[in-house]
């Protein structure tokens, strides 16, 4: 057995064993700390298949935005863990069924393929011109082939960004908010206000 | 690389069943669906790295990061709808959301 399958199998196991446990833990916070180390063992596989510039994404993305974005929401929710697991044997039969159906099929698909007349090409060819990286030559098709999609993409994180905050963003009665308007308005007649003060007898 | 492709499909179809699972098994805990969500859009950014890795086609990897893109304004969203549902209701169970049943 190769370094390479080995690690392989490492990854996968720990990724599976890890994916199981995102969806029966018992507590939420068990749940997003399992989903990290499952992007961790993905960002791994990644590496090992070459594709540095996708594992390093899913680490900063995945790892450092989102899965604290689910650890903000999941301690910010108070939420009950006995009530979450009523129901539980209720929906294991169906979803079990569902599973491993769906699981069958998609193992019959991957492996009928493989042994099909015309063969997939097993060996990889190289993704990258010599002397290139994976980040360069990602960047080559970015910026030039797939631009229009790129802007895109960030037309999708800004309208992620603007319904994220409208979605959360309430005005409550009787909480004094910052109006940046009103103040930069202000001028000397609404500011000032001039006296004649008498002496000692104070205003 | 001498991992054959089918490994890669393999992993990816576990990932998904698990995924699909575990929106079946959590009918109290929408969070966990979301999470549920994430890893069928990761298992499909498997397949599509493996096949771009074996195809030597750099497209698959372009795509794959347009669904992380995807996945994470997603998950952005949805996060705010639950606040936003707790805020309201006081709980986060998906039987609950059924309010609007047509």
């Amino acid at each position: 057995m190769t370094p390479h399958l080995l690690l392989f199998y490492l990854f996968a196991t720990v990724a599976v064993a890890a994916a199981v446990m995102v969806v029966s833990a018992r507590n939420t916070v068990h749940s997003v700390l399992f989903l990290i180390l499952t992007f961790f063992n993905a960002a791994a596989l990644f590496i090992l298949i070459g594709a540095e510039f996708l594992a390093m994404v899913l680490v900063v993305v995945y790892v450092g935005a989102v899965a604290v974005l689910f650890m903000f929401v999941v301690m910010m929710l108070n939420i009950n863990a006995v009530r979450m697991r009523e129901g539980l044997m209720q929906y294991l039969p169906i979803g079990g069924l569902v599973g491993v159906i769906l699981l069958v099929e998609l193992i019959l698909v991957a492996g009928t393929w493989a042994v099909a007349d015309t063969p997939p090409p097993i060996e990889p060819r190289p993704t990258t011109a010599e002397g290139l990286t994976n980040t360069e030559a990602l960047g080559n098709v970015f910026f030039t082939e797939y631009f229009y999609i790129f802007q895109a993409a960030g037309v999708i994180l800004l309208v992620a960004i603007i319904g994220a905050i409208t979605l959360t963003l309430r005005e409550r009665p009787n909480v004094r908010r910052q109006n940046i308007g009103e103040q930069v308005h202000r001028d000397r007649k609404t500011a000032v206000e001039l006296r004649k003060v008498k002496p000692r007898a104070g205003i | 690389m001498v991992v054959p492709l089918t490994h890669f499909l393999t992993l990816a179809a576990i990932l998904f069943t698990i995924g699909v699972f575990g929106i079946f098994l959590n009918r109290k805990n929408v969070i966990i669906i979301l999470m549920s969500i994430e890893l069928i859009l990761l298992s499909v950014n498997i397949n599509l790295v493996a096949f771009s890795a074996y195809q030597g086609d750099l497209a698959g990897q372009v795509f794959a990061m347009f669904i992380l893109t995807v996945a994470a304004a997603e998950a952005a969203i949805g996060l705010a709808i639950v606040v936003v549902y707790f805020r309201n209701r006081g709980s986060i169970d998906v039987d609950d959301i059924n309010l609007m049943k047509g």
